[in-house]
């Protein structure tokens, strides 16, 4: 993605952001509330379209990218709620989420030929795969309202994954999670980008910098900086964007002690 | 994150809750393989409908060959409001999209009918029936395509116009469409062959009556055949994805229109369907036929039955059909006057709607299965526990 521009209504959102996600790498996108991350992960879906600015996937431009494409061009997205099917089982959820490679069509299914059967079995198998990774076969048969949060989020991974990806997007995948699941989620993490690159949106500082090759920080909607996750920390600017600006303690005392005295 | 195996004591009371939170779902059973349970029907889809199919057709040929020919005529009249309820419950209960304007879909296919049929050379019945959920099917595309971009009351408005307005087009081209009178449908007499069958079956006289109700029960038994074919694949699966999370269901790659556009297609078929039937049963396709009632009475039944379950929508046609007859008799013998216990017949079905909501708001099939769930729910804890 190169100099992507969002305005909503006047308000910029995101101006000249450029983040180039490299194939096998964790890419890590930071930043304080309201900084336009998750307008930056639309964009990168098609849920928003940019006012400027290219995506380029594979070596071709998206032009005019709509969400339902996205999975067929091997790029999944996880959403900031878990955003599964509530009138679904668990493991249908992840059936839907293998979409795109369902062979049978609307005919075979209104006929109940053997072919739509078949297909949907081969789904099925994928699907429980996709669970049994993420150590959640067991509540296959549950609906998603009735499990606790993090497994609903697992369960909304299994859906990402299902898809087979080359690019997947989290978006804030461990809010609501403890200490030990994001221990393990960072793992995951790790481990999937071995088969496909990951584009994640976080807050936890602590698995940002554990999992990410490199990082982006946005702040109101401009890239502040970029590089790995130790050039980032050590980057003034961002320290500036997360705590404020830099506080020089004897000044501060000193204003602090004329005040009291005022007052006294 | 947390093992599967740690669910136990300590979080059993969770696993009693294994249902569908949202009463709207309730009815809805998993698609085919995602379905895991064991079951005495075979696992193939088309073999295990068939074998319902199979068992259902000997039981209404046995219903309809114990009953009367008045009980005759009212199952024909059942058959055409469960073909469309259960065309209804697939757009409302599984895809979500509300339909005020099933009444004017049924009206389309009911006077498309009565005019093939009133030809110098009718075609066969088949071939009517065809042509008139071809049309209907038509129809609820250029329907669906509107429908697919608006949502709740704008949908329930945007049908409701269809639902007041289709029916005006019989009055102004009345020389065509025979104005308020409406048209007589040539219902087809029995063939040869329907009462060498009854004979065989029966000795029951093949009227025309009862030719029509097996009219009425075959293209039933089909469309549900079709419908729940459709809703225990991917399709099913597919559009109750796209009712319960619109960006969950689009990331996953799937187009929301062309899925929305679809269901209502395959609803307006039943629908057109549903209207052939109707004229053929009724003999007679008539703006009074087809107003805003038909279209609320249909919603009715499906909810009453379980939104999304075709057992639910033939339950809830059942209701609408059986119900009033029977109130008007039993006001009658309780000495009430003719126009007294026909009066009755809508109190006591908005009675038993309101009781319904209360005390079963996900209706008659959803309740159900909502019970058997948490059933389920408690066994798998007490074994978990124990």
């Amino acid at each position: 993605m190169t100099g992507i521009s969002v305005a909503f209504g006047g308000v910029s959102a995101l101006s000249d952001v450029s983040l180039t996600v490299e194939p096998g790498q964790v890419h890590g996108l930071i930043g304080p509330n309201g900084a336009g991350k998750t307008t930056l992960f639309n964009v990168a879906c098609g849920l928003v379209r940019p006012d400027e600015g290219r995506i380029v996937w594979n070596g071709s431009e998206l032009r005019r990218l709509r969400p339902s494409r996205l999975t067929r061009l091997g790029i999944s997205r996880t959403l900031q709620g878990v955003g599964l099917f509530r009138g679904l089982t668990v493991l249908e959820n992840v059936m839907v989420g293998a979409h795109r490679h369902a062979k049978a069509g609307f005919f075979s299914a209104l006929f109940a030929v053997p072919t739509s059967d078949k297909d949907d079995a081969r789904l099925r198998a994928r699907a429980m795969t996709a669970l049994e990774e993420l150590d959640a076969t067991g509540y296959a048969t549950r609906y998603p309202d009735s499990l606790p949060y993090p497994v609903q989020k697992r369960v909304a991974l299994a859906r990402a994954l299902v898809a087979d990806p080359e690019l997947l997007l989290l978006d804030e995948p461990a809010s609501g999670l403890g200490e030990d699941e994001m221990h393990e989620l960072g793992d995951l993490i790790r481990t999937l980008s071995g088969r496909m690159s990951v584009l994640l949106v976080e807050h936890h500082m602590d698995l940002v910098m554990r999992v990410c090759d490199r990082i982006t920080v946005l702040d109101s909607g401009e890239q502040i900086a970029a590089g790995t996750p130790a050039e980032v920390q050590a980057n003034p600017a961002v320290t500036e964007a997360y705590l404020g600006d830099e506080v020089d303690v004897a000044t501060d005392a000193a204003a602090l002690a004329a005040a009291d005295g005022r007052e006294g | 994150m947390s093992q599967p195996q740690e669910k136990t004591a300590a979080s059993a009371g969770e696993m009693t809750s294994e249902s569908p939170v949202e009463a709207t779902t309730a009815a809805n059973a998993p698609s085919g393989p995602a379905s895991a349970r064991r079951s005495l029907l075979p696992g193939n889809t088309l073999l295990r409908h068939l074998v319902i199919l199979a068992v259902c057709a000997v039981g209404a040929v046995a219903l309809l060959e114990l009953t009367s020919p008045f009980r005759n005529s009212q199952f024909a009249v059942l058959a055409y409001y469960a073909i469309a309820a259960g065309g209804l419950t697939v757009l409302t209960g599984l895809n979500g999209q509300i339909s005020l304007g099933h009444g004017a879909l049924m009206a389309v296919g009911a006077y498309t009918t009565a005019l093939l049929l009133g030809a110098e050379e009718p075609l066969p019945l088949a071939v009517v029936f065809l042509a008139a959920v071809g049309i209907t099917l038509l129809l609820g595309a250029v329907v669906g395509v509107a429908a697919a971009r608006l949502h709740g009351p704008y949908l329930a408005g945007a049908t409701l116009a269809l639902a007041v307005g289709l029916p005006g087009l019989a009055l102004y081209y009345d020389d065509v469409l025979g104005g308020e009178q409406g048209l007589r449908v040539q219902s087809p007499r029995a063939p040869e062959w329907f009462q060498g069958f009854i004979g065989f079956v029966s000795g029951n006289n093949a009227t025309t009556t009862k030719w029509l109700a097996y009219v009425g029960v075959i293209c039933l038994l089909l469309t549900f055949f079709l419908l729940a074919n459709l809703a225990r694949s991917r399709v099913g699966r597919t559009w109750r994805a796209v009712r319960d999370e619109e960006v969950a269901a689009e990331l996953a790659g799937i187009d929301l229109g062309a899925w929305r556009v679809l269901a209502f297609v395959v609803s307006a078929a039943c629908a057109g369907l549903a209207g052939a039937v109707l004229g053929v049963v009724i003999r007679l396709a008539a703006p009074s036929g087809f107003t805003i009632v038909l279209s609320i009475a249909l919603l009715t039944a499906i909810v009453i039955g379980g939104l999304g379950s075709l057992l639910g929508a033939l339950l809830g046609s059942a209701l609408l059909v059986f119900l009033p007859p029977f109130v008007t008799n039993l006001g009658a013998d309780l000495g009430l006057n003719n126009t007294e216990a026909a009066q009755l017949a809508p109190f006591i079905y908005g009675v038993v709607l309101i009781i319904v909501m209360i005390a079963a708001p996900a209706g008659f099939v959803g309740t159900i299965r909502l019970r058997w769930l948490q059933a389920r729910g408690k066994r798998a804890a007490r074994t978990a526990q124990g």
